[in-house]
């Protein structure tokens, strides 16, 4: 007979995708006592089907993110998949412009970039051919992961330290006393926390709102495809013409980009669907633009996601008061999640990020945005037909 | 004022290529009975059917388990063309009412407008030859799509000779172009029963019937049906299969044959009824997941119907011929009052006559397991191993597991929560090649609600996604994608700023660094 769980724990954080079972981790690192609620099981939704990049030098969380992902499989004792290194590459001239500014962006931060010609791309992309424009080589840096196995990876650290993962938990209402919260409304009872963490993607703002925390989201579908295998090229991360994506180790091309769909709010429990759609077709074409010699390879399944995003794009990173603190990474979170854990760690325990300048990504900075902000920036679901008449 | 995303899907999907009133996914006697009925009826039908297929589907067991017991001849387009109408003559009178028939032609996807598919150009599917993609839009759709073997795996069962009862009728049947010439049958039921007498009416030896139960479930006649075996090898060399060894208790005998049928159970093809959002119940009596239809013909989509196996294969096996014209004339009447041709009348709600099909494929799983190496591969495409799935093993290209990853067994992570087949995928890779889990999906259900003690019927459905036929990326590819897709794509969300470097945000580099990954166009 095991014991009887306690209800609750120091910190809750509601959400076990990649941003919340990051920010678990680390803090049960630091020997908090932690608790992470899900409305279904760990990395349903875009945490676990992404890109699986790990790039992101527009944000200041980057340092920490090329620090981490190398030390990663030691540090969580599972796999990850993680290798260094990417190469971008273009098919147009259009593109080959934005990536050399890219690269020029990541050698001012300290990285060392090579631009690459056509042949050079070739050379260490076998699967590319004779449209190839140029492109760029991260040296060392901006490398790719599984995010399948990356967020198991997490929730399985986790348990290892003794933090706990409840699993067909949906948070669905937060308990206040005396200014602060005090815990979760769940179907499985009332969890009570000193501390909540909120990392519940596109749930987060329906679950904030009672409170009075207003954090606007939009939530969108986002889309990939994936091959049946390729021969191993030298490079996994290889991505450009306007896809994000990688070769897996096992060898399938695994792509992303093109169109989104704006979606009316999710319920606690997420959509009850999430369908691919007739957008697999321009993904397909541009994967055959991009790597010509893999034209004849099957397209073996898709994925179809829902993601949120802010006003501006940006993630919101912010202790909200003593006994709240909210995660959402604006739908670019899996590269960045090791040091997002860590940021969201040193703000719980210790009030502040230790290793970057947050204070650009403080909730605060959506006081004035309005109620109908979806409505104005034209981030609402439109039929095919209403499209046609506005464009 | 309501601004407008130019990067978001709204306006950029291509118009279907064509509308019909009707479109029949299937041209089997269910699919030719609704398209002749419809277009009898005056409503415009399009009918497509896959067959003849793309051989190298066919080579990795899609959409049917053939185990590469074909002749030559499925490589001859134009001798398939005319075999496969022959095979149906039911096509022939569809095309007579004037039903338009499109072979060689699969159905990869289809969406009807609904929560989260605003932007969808009306009710569509996706089609494609071998060639091209091209979508059709309609106003009622039937699938009519047939079933497909549940393989469940034995010792050697991934070399060629080893193949589904399904699509064995189909090589011997619709292709004529069957490779074996005698054959072991697993498995006595009405399925079985079925394949042994189109095997004696096609003029294919029969070696035995096998039965892993205590008594054959079939009167087989002169047949040997040998009961209370089961198979613990199938022994072969270059060519495939050459013998079949079963035991029966102590006793271990071998039977030579070229082909070993397993003719257990089919389930429904629900692959397109999944991506459409069609409500899917477990029901045992009908082979396994199954349209939710208060009709048998009717969906939880009020434009879509099922007919034929598609719809429930009672027991596991096939629809008689005319049960299934019946339920394909039935999903054309359901359909066309939909058209404002018709009144709708209720069809009386079809018996699920059938025995547990999903607890008889329990019972040759748990009794291949009982009898196999525990080494035994699961899914071929990924030579996942049944030890391996129990483990949760990582793949063989990640190295040795690490002492944390090796307790990470499959009954820790039932700990967690109900079996999930979806998390058993992403780390063992079971379930995630190009056969797009034909050949193992239920074998991998049906081994994690064992795995939980709990009945076969509580087995998991892995989700679908389109496309349904793997498709090479050049013939899914869009190369006539509209303008506004083009001009609108965007690697991510096409929010200015988004990509902004942080340093920048709020000085005056901030408009410089814009549209460097985003919002182009």
């Amino acid at each position: 007979m095991s014991s009887p769980k306690p209800k609750g724990a120091g910190v809750i954080v509601v959400g076990a995708g990649v941003t919340g079972l990051s920010s678990a981790w680390w803090l049960a690192r630091s020997g908090v006592d932690v608790l992470v609620l899900d409305k279904g099981v760990v990395g349903r939704e875009a945490s676990s089907r992404n890109g699986g990049g790990a790039s992101h030098y527009h944000s200041p969380l980057f340092h920490e993110e090329q620090r981490l992902w190398p030390q990663m499989d030691e540090l969580l004792g599972y796999a990850t998949e993680y290798r260094r290194e990417r190469v971008i590459f273009a098919v147009t001239e259009h593109h080959l412009a934005n990536y050399r500014r890219m690269a020029e962006i990541c050698r001012g931060l300290g990285y060392r970039v090579d631009d690459l010609g056509p042949r050079q791309v070739r050379k260490k992309v076998p699967l590319a051919g004779d449209n190839v424009t140029g492109g760029i080589h991260l040296r060392a840096f901006g490398g790719e992961a599984n995010p399948q196995r990356t967020v198991q990876a997490y929730a399985w650290a986790l348990q290892d330290l003794g933090g706990r993962v409840l699993q067909h938990t949906p948070a669905l209402a937060l308990r206040e006393a005396g200014g602060r919260i005090t815990g979760v409304q769940t179907p499985e009872g009332l969890f009570e926390c000193d501390h909540l963490v909120v990392a519940a993607g596109p749930q987060a703002e329906a679950l904030l709102a009672p409170i009075g925390v207003k954090l606007p989201l939009a939530p969108a579908r986002a889309e990939m495809i994936v091959t049946e295998p390729a021969p191993l090229m030298p490079f996994g991360g290889v991505d450009g013409h306007g896809l994000y994506g990688r070769q897996t180790r096992r060898g399938n091309l695994a792509y992303g980009g093109g169109p989104h769909e704006w979606l009316d709010e999710v319920g606690p429990l997420g959509p009850h669907r999430r369908p691919s759609t007739p957008v697999i077709q321009s993904l397909a074409r541009r994967v055959a633009e991009l790597l010509p010699k893999a034209a004849n390879l099957r397209v073996i399944r898709s994925w179809a996601g829902v993601v949120e995003t802010t006003p501006d794009g940006r993630p919101v990173l912010d202790r909200v008061s003593d006994s709240l603190t909210v995660a959402t990474m604006s739908g670019v979170g899996f590269g960045l999640s090791p040091a997002t854990g860590h940021a969201v760690r040193d703000l719980v325990i210790d009030g502040r990020c230790s290793f970057a300048d947050l204070a650009k990504l403080k909730l605060e900075r959506f006081a004035d945005t309005p109620p109908d902000w979806r409505e104005r920036q034209g981030w609402v679901p439109i039929s095919h037909a209403q499209a046609l008449a506005m464009a | 004022m309501s601004g407008f995303d130019r990067i978001a899907l709204p306006g950029k999907l291509n118009e279907p290529e064509r509308r019909v009133d009707i479109l029949v996914i299937g041209g089997g006697p269910a699919g030719a009975a609704a398209a002749r009925k419809a277009a009898r009826s005056g409503a415009s039908v399009l009918l497509v059917d896959e067959n003849p297929l793309d051989p190298g589907l066919m080579g990795l067991d899609v959409p049917l388990w053939f185990g590469g017991r074909y002749t030559n001849e499925i490589q001859r387009p134009e001798r398939l063309m005319e075999q496969v109408f022959a095979a149906n003559p039911d096509l022939e009178a569809a095309l007579d009412a004037g039903a338009e028939i499109a072979l060689g032609v699969s159905c990869w996807g289809a969406w009807v407008p609904g929560w989260g598919l605003a932007a969808l150009p009306g009710a569509i599917a996706g089609l494609a030859d071998s060639e091209r993609a091209w979508t059709v839009g309609f106003e009622a759709l039937v699938v009519a799509a047939g079933a497909r073997d549940v393989a469940l795996a034995f010792g050697g069962w991934d070399q060629p000779g080893v193949m589904g009862a399904r699509a064995f009728a189909s090589l011997v049947s619709t292709y004529d172009a069957f490779a074996g010439r005698r054959i072991a049958i697993l498995g006595s039921g009405e399925l079985a029963l079925q394949t042994a007498r189109l095997a004696q009416s096609k003029g294919v030896e029969i070696a035995a019937v096998i039965e892993v139960g205590a008594t054959a479930l079939s009167d087989f006649g002169d047949i040997p049906a040998i009961a209370g075996a089961v198979p613990v090898a199938a022994g072969g060399g270059i060519g495939g299969v050459t013998s079949l060894e079963i035991a029966a208790g102590p006793d271990r005998r071998a039977i030579d044959c070229d082909t070993i049928v397993e003719a257990i159970s089919l389930t429904p093809a629900i692959e397109l009824l999944d991506v459409l959002g069609v409500d899917l119940a477990m029901q045992p009596t009908l082979g396994g997941y199954a349209p939710v239809s208060a009709d048998g013909v009717s969906t939880s989509l009020s434009q879509v119907f099922v007919a034929g196996d598609a719809a429930g294969a009672p027991g596991g096996a096939p629809l008689a011929r005319e049960d299934a014209a019946l339920s394909g004339l039935l999903a054309a009447r359901a359909a066309l009052p939909s058209l404002g041709r018709g009144v709708h009348e209720p069809a009386a709600p079809q018996t699920a006559a059938g025995p547990d099909a999903v607890a008889y494929q329990a019972a040759w799983l748990a009794a291949f397991n009982e009898a196999n190496a525990a080494g035994t591969i699961v899914c071929q495409c990924e030579a996942v191993s049944r030890e391996a799935l129990l483990a949760v093993r990582p793949p063989a290209y990640l190295g040795p597991p690490s002492r944390a990853q090796s307790g990470r067994d499959l009954a820790r992570l039932l700990d967690d929560g109900p079996p999930n087949p979806d998390q058993i995928k992403r780390l063992t890779r079971a379930g995630m090649g190009p056969c797009q889990g034909r050949r193992c999906r239920e074998q991998i259900a049906l081994t994690l609600t064992a795995a939980s003690n709990l009945p076969p019927q509580r087995a998991p459905l892995t989700s679908y996604r389109a496309p349904v036929r793997p498709l090479p990326l050049k013939v899914l590819a869009a190369w006539d994608e509209t303008p506004a897709m083009s001009r609108g794509w965007d690697v991510w969300m096409g929010i200015s700023g988004q990509w902004t470097p942080y340093d920048d945000i709020g000085t005056e580099r901030e408009a410089l660094s814009a549209g460097i990954l985003g919002g182009e166009g």
